[in-house]
């Protein structure tokens, strides 16, 4: 039976209709056009679809569309302010921890999760919060290496969106 | 994934009286019900969110001085919560251990106790711990302590519109310390070769006066090591009677050669991990005294 899914995505609230079976990734995509967040392995071992429910980090395809009725969701649409990147986003691309760029919705909402969390991360909390999230091209280094220059910027004054 | 209905209860009854009906799954954080239907490993006509039921999210001190987990509180909730990590610290960070943090974000200790994986990370402290789950059914509320909830892989002692609605955990003594370990090839995102839980309570005089050691991932079931935990008993707690508890405890375990390790590895692992685990929950309980 379908029903209506009311929830706030990226800040606006947003309806729509899903199946029971409906995952919250096959929502945002096919639903909301929101296909920025990447289906990867489908079955929670990859991240690549990593979005944030209530601030806390999920797999979207191992969530149903329905159990995000009331949620507020955060998509990699909804990171950037305007046409200014977030500090976790430029600071990939400054120090290269983007190759063919499919994981990286996913790893740009695990480190946005982390520094909301902790502003001051050492490499080990850098590595763990990533660690549901799968790069195939990176070998993680200059991602670990792009969080920490995101994190001191964000501890800068001003420097936190 | 075949059709099914998705129903969002507020209220245990009405949960259970959902359960009654054939083909119904609970779902709580769904990170292995979800990935199963869609793998047509498991079936649903009705999926059962009980993640709306107040008294199945909570985390509330007893009137016992324990604690009441509702089985569909998250991990990352348990972590959350600063009471709870103050004084059943150990058992959390088992439950940390568990996927990745978005998998925490959703997963439950409800979960793992019900899917009844012999690797349940967050099982062996529950049991070492004396933990008791409460479950709801048609019939009424009845309790069975989380030692007797795994039957089988897979499989837990829950009645058709059976639920476990929380778990109990004891209120912990001034003396007492608790730990888990596990090994895994990778450091993150594995599943346990072996775990080794273990709980222990002092005497004054500096013996041990009662200890509990739960395996993970070395028989079908979390193995409770009964000849260990009568060996400690009464005695000091000195490094040679941690090593002959361990070995006991090894040779208690039931393994079975797969494709993670060989039954003899794991007997080794069981072993080398109970050694460190005692230790470390002795440390905890010296630790616990010295705050106190």
């Amino acid at each position: 039976m379908t029903s209506i899914v009311r929830s706030e995505v990226n800040g606006e609230a947003r309806d729509g209709i899903a199946d029971p079976r409906d995952t919250l990734l096959v929502y945002l995509r096919d639903r909301l056009g929101l296909t920025g967040t990447k289906e990867g392995c489908s079955n929670g071992n990859c991240g690549t679809c990593t979005v944030l429910m209530n601030g806390a980090p999920v797999c979207a395809c191992l969530v149903l569309a329905q159990e995000a009725d009331g949620a507020r969701i955060t998509t990699i649409e909804g990171v950037a302010d305007g046409n200014t990147l977030h500090p976790v986003q430029a600071a990939l691309i400054e120090h290269g921890g983007t190759q063919c760029g499919f994981c990286t919705p996913g790893i740009v909402l695990s480190a946005i999760s982390l520094l909301g969390e902790n502003l001051s991360p050492d490499e080990h909390e850098i590595r763990h919060a990533i660690a549901g999230n799968i790069c195939r091209c990176t070998g993680y280094d200059k991602i670990v290496h792009a969080i920490a220059v995101a994190a001191e910027r964000m501890r800068a004054p001003g420097g936190t969106p | 994934m075949q059709p099914f209905a998705y129903e969002r209860p507020r209220r245990v009854e009405d949960a259970t009286a959902l359960l009654m009906q054939r083909g119904a799954r609970v779902l709580a954080g769904g990170t292995d019900l979800i990935a199963q239907l869609k793998e047509g490993r498991r079936t649903a006509s009705i999926v059962v969110d009980v993640k709306a039921i107040p008294e199945m999210v909570a985390i509330a001190r007893g009137p016992d001085g324990g604690w009441r987990i509702g089985a569909a509180a998250s991990i990352r909730a348990l972590g959350g919560h600063a009471g709870l990590m103050a004084e059943h610290g150990a058992l959390v960070q088992s439950a940390r251990l568990i996927g990745s943090l978005q998998i925490q974000s959703r997963a439950t200790l409800g979960g793992n106790v019900c899917n009844a994986a012999p690797s349940a990370d967050a099982v062996p402290l529950l049991v070492a711990l004396g933990a008791t789950g409460e479950i709801a059914g048609p019939g009424g509320r009845r309790t069975l302590p989380v030692e007797d909830m795994a039957q089988s892989p897979g499989r837990v002692s829950l009645a058709p519109g059976e639920i476990l609605v929380s778990i109990h955990l004891p209120a912990r003594g001034t003396r007492s310390g608790a730990y888990y370990l596990r090994f895994t090839p990778r450091r993150e995102m594995d599943i346990a070769i072996a775990g080794s839980g273990v709980s222990v309570t002092m005497a004054a005089d500096g013996t041990i006066a009662d200890a509990r050691i739960v395996l993970a991932s070395v028989g079908p079931t979390p193995v409770r090591c009964r000849a260990a935990e009568a060996f400690l008993a009464g005695r000091a707690a000195d490094d040679q009677t941690i090593r002959d508890a361990a070995r006991m405890a090894a040779g208690e375990a039931k393994p079975i050669s797969d494709t993670r390790g060989s039954a003899d590895y794991r007997r080794h692992l069981a072993d080398v991990l109970t050694r460190r685990a005692l230790s470390a929950a002795l440390m905890d309980a010296e630790q616990r005294k010295a705050a106190a």
